[in-house]
Formats: C-alpha cells, structure tokens, sequence
C-alpha cells in the first residue's frame, strides 16, 4: 500500500520501505498509545489535578513528583483485587460487558488521522462509521447492568441506554452539518476542506468548523458530554441514588477496564471533535504553500498527533470543567433537553447549512 | 476446498484467496450463532447471539467491499434495533439463568420454511452467475450511492420514508393515553 502512495504522491514521501508487517507493528503500537496515552493523561492531569484544585486542595502529592505516579500505583492496586462476581450473576455475560465497551473505544479510534499518512484506517466513510460503532458501547453497559443481578445495576443500565440513545441523535445530526459542508465523511478530507479553505477571501486560518458551524459544535460537545455520562448527565451513575449504576458489582480489573474506557473515550472522542470542528491534525496549507493533501510534508506525520494531542486535551479540559462545575439534571430534564431542545435544533441547522451550501 | 481455491487464485489473478477463507470463518460463526438464537434457553443470550450475527453481516459486507452497508447495517440493527431489543427485555422481562416455554407452540414450523427461503436462495444465486468468478472489489464512492438514491431511487426512497413515518405516528397513537 505505501508503494501504491508513493507511486500516487511522487517526491513528498520520504524514501522508506516500510514492509506490510511493520506497518501493522506500528498501526496497533500506535492504537494502544492513542487510546492508553489520553486515558491516562486525562485522569491525571484533569482528574487528579484540575478537581483538586477547583476544590482547594493539592490531590495526590505521595508517588512521584507531583503525584505523577499515583495513576501507575491506582493500576497496581486494582490489578490486585480478586476478580469477583455476585453469586446470581451471569458470569460470562457479567465478565464480557466491559470488554465490550473497551472494544468500542478501540474500534473508535482506528478511524482517527493523526496525518496524511499517519492513520489507522482511510475508511471513505469515516465519520460513519465513527458514529456507529460509538453505539456499540451501549449494548456492553446494558448486559452490564442486567447481569449484575442487582436493582441498582439493572436501573443504572436502564437509565445508560436511554440516555445514550436519545444523545446519539443530536449528535449525528450535528455532525451532518460537517459533513454538508466538507462535502465528505472521510474525516482526512473533511481536515484537507478546513485547512484550504476560506473565510471570505481571507486563508490565513483556514476554515476550521467550528466558526462556521458553530451551533453544531455546541450540539456536539454536549452530546459528547452526555454519551460519556459526564456530570452534569452522570444519572446512569448517580451514587446518591443508584450505588454507582451499572458498576456497582465490579471490582478489580473489570472495574479498573470501564474506568479506562470511560476516560479513553472521552479522549477518542475529543480526537473526533477536533478533526470535525478545529482542523484535525492540519495547519492552514497556505502558510506552507501547500496546494492539497498530497503536497503535505511528510514530517507532518510526526507533528499532526502532536497537534491532534494538544488539541484534544484542550477539548477534553472543556468537558472535564464542565464535569467539575455543574449538579446533575434530573432524569426527565435530561430527556426533554435532547429531544426537544438539540434535536430540534440540531434539525434546524443541518436544514440551514444545507440551504447556504446551495446558495454559495 | 482450500486447494481449488489456490487452484482459482493461480488461474484467475483477480480470486483474493484471505478474502474466502475469512468469509468462511465469518459465515461458520454466523450460522452457529443464528441457530444458538434459537435454542438459548435465555432471551438475553438470544438477543446478543443475534448480535453476533448481524455483526458477522456487516463484517461480509466489508469484504464485498460494500463500506456504507456494512456501517450502515452496524448503526442501524447494533446501534438502534438490538439496543432498542435488550432496552425492551430488560424493562420486562429479564430474568437471569434458564426460563421454560420460550418456544410457542408453531415453532415446528419454521424448519420448513427456513428450508424453502434456503433453496430458494441458493438456486437464486447460483442460476444467476453460475462459473463466474467475481474477482476483487474496490469500495464504492458514498456520493455514488447518494446520486442513485436521490435521482433514479427517489420514488422507492419517499415511498419507504412514508411507511417509517407511517410507523412512528403508529407508535404515537399507540403510546397515547388519551
């Protein structure tokens, strides 16, 4: 395949040889960093530290410099724990149901470029298929919560799946402005449409989204907010009612794999928002001279996931913030505030960038 | 098998032979699962032994090189309708471990006609390319689909858009208490 882009792409593909074998090396080395690597920096950084703060304390201070190494000694200490299931448990569903969710994150970020080349998959209908498999999540936090045998479980589980359910629908819909405007779902082209494109004229920032589409982008970081049942939508986990929802009955590494994925998504989904609405891992082409995608440097490679980091943990800041700041809704809030505020509004805007991308 | 297949590979340049051999395994899951759906003795385990199969669906849709509908069929009936089918089961009934009387009582009759849709399906696709070798396929364009949708598929597609909406008020008129 890189002999087939180099044939495409003459003189800005540095003279390697990368053989098939070490290209996939390189593709699952990366998918761990991208999906680990956030997940961890999230929790520290935001978690640990920015809560503490936000509250008037240090957080951990003890492992390492800074407390750096708590996360390591947290992994340590939950790997230890007996691998534990409730005696009226299904056990091989219980065991399975977090896995699940951790596979959607896994399939979630093999859509994301991290550069021209640097991607995991150049799938033609990308954010599609991002969208798609960001639903499977919701089937392992069902059988988690109905396998437990628990009440408290079963009603977190309950209240998981309507609530990520009714938030995917904003969310699509706000994504189809994007892609209205890009003209693609293929999420590297959708970075090429904002990094050449244009505000009145004027190239010299590009067109990053989310000026243009900026009610999309509201729409979408609070439905990303939402699917990641982050305060203030965190009901599915609500422990002044619920225990802890769906995870009340797991412990150990089953528990320590939710608590990864919970974070890991918020990554891959900070990864997302950034390649839709801030340019992705681009530079505005004209500051380069490039003409498209094909004449970008190949050292882009390496300083897109650089790019696509800082970005992502700007996005994820957001959320956290938000996370840190705001009291839960109530349960029928929530729902009217998705079907009858954003989905209404969500409809709206995809009916306006449609008639705007005809006028113009 | 695996020998005429390396036999078509050296003939016909165009046979992938790992594309075969993964739909092989593929469709070896699916028809375990799709008759374990049958015979679990649990509704959850149906429902998520269906999962595997549609799964496997949309897993032979990507090796026909067939992208949209393979993410097509991962949103629609992972995402939305078995989602939708365990939100259901677990809002009523859900117990844990084996349930008696799942089967109603003209389930004799679905050997027959699984046989019939069978054959019929079998015949179908072997009349129609008989010895021709459908060799590899590149991914279709998303706007290809969109253009034959919305020009010469344009009548089919409201008319489909009428009997989903048809449903939905269906579903109002249903749920509605007054």
């Amino acid at each position: 395949m890189l002999a087939q882009l180099a044939a495409e792409f003459p003189g800005w593909y540095p003279e390697w040889n990368i053989p098939y074998w070490l290209m996939s090396i390189l593709r699952v080395v990366g998918g761990l960093v991208a999906v680990l690597l956030p997940a961890g920096g999230i929790v520290y950084i935001f978690l640990f530290k920015m809560m503490s703060f936000m509250q008037s304390r240090l957080g951990p201070m003890e492992a390492g410099p800074y407390g750096s190494m708590q996360l390591l000694a947290e992994v340590g200490k939950w790997m230890q724990k007996e691998d534990l299931a409730p005696d009226n448990a299904d056990v091989r569903i219980y065991k399975m149901a977090p896995l699940i969710v951790l596979l959607s994150t896994f399939l979630l970020v093999v859509v994301v470029p991290f550069g021209p080349q640097a991607y995991f998959t150049n799938f033609e209908t990308g954010i599609f298929y991002a969208l798609a498999v960001a639903s499977i999540s919701v089937l392992g936090i069902l059988i988690a919560g109905w396998s437990s045998a628990n009440k408290y479980s079963l009603l977190g589980g309950l209240r998981a799946g309507g609530q990520l359910i009714a938030y995917e629908l904003p969310m699509v819909l706000a994504t189809l402005g994007v892609v209205i405007q890009a003209g693609s779902m293929n999420l590297n082209r959708i970075v090429e449409v904002q990094n050449t494109g244009e505000i009145f004229g004027i190239g010299l920032i590009g067109n990053p989204f989310v000026i243009t589409q900026f009610i999309g982008f509201l729409i979408f970081m609070i439905a990303v907010q939402a699917e990641l049942t982050q305060s203030p939508f965190d009901m599915p986990i609500a422990e002044s009612e619920l225990v802890s929802g769906y995870m009340t009955e797991y412990s150990g590494f089953r528990f320590l794999i939710f608590f990864i994925a919970e974070f890991a998504t918020a990554g891959v989904f900070g990864f997302i928002a950034s390649v839709l609405f801030l340019g992705g891992w681009g530079v505005p082409f004209t500051w380069f001279g490039w003409e498209g995608i094909s004449d970008v440097a190949w050292w882009m490679n390496f300083v897109g996931p650089l790019i696509m980091f800082t970005k992502m943990f700007a996005l994820v800041g957001v959320i956290m913030w938000v996370r840190f700041s705001y009291p839960r809704f109530r349960e029928d809030q929530l729902q009217t505030f998705a079907w009858k505020v954003l989905i209404p509004l969500a409809l709206a805007n995809t009916a306006a960038t449609a008639i705007l991308k005809v006028v113009f | 098998m695996l020998e005429s297949l390396l036999a078509q590979a050296d003939m016909n340049g165009s046979v992938n032979v790992a594309i075969n051999i993964a739909f092989g395994i593929i469709a070896t899951v699916m028809i375990f699962a799709a008759f374990s759906v049958v015979t679990t003795k649990n509704v959850v385990h149906a429902a998520l032994y269906l999962v595997v199969v549609l799964a496997g669906v949309a897993a032979q849709y990507i090796l026909a090189a067939a992208e949209f509908v393979a993410v097509s069929q991962v949103m629609v009936y992972i995402g939305a309708v078995m989602v939708l089918f365990l939100f259901g089961i677990m809002l009523t009934r859900a117990q844990i471990g084996k349930e008696e009387g799942l089967n109603n009582n003209g389930w004799q009759l679905g050997i027959p006609v699984a046989l019939l849709l069978f054959g019929l399906m079998a015949y179908v696709i072997v009349d129609t390319y008989e010895d021709t070798v459908i060799g590899e396929r590149t991914p279709f364009a998303t706007e290809g689909i969109s253009d034959q949708v919305l020009a010469p598929f344009l009548v089919p597609f409201l008319a489909i858009s009428f009997v989903l909406l048809a449903a939905a008020i269906g579903a109002i008129v249903l749920a509605r208490k007054d």
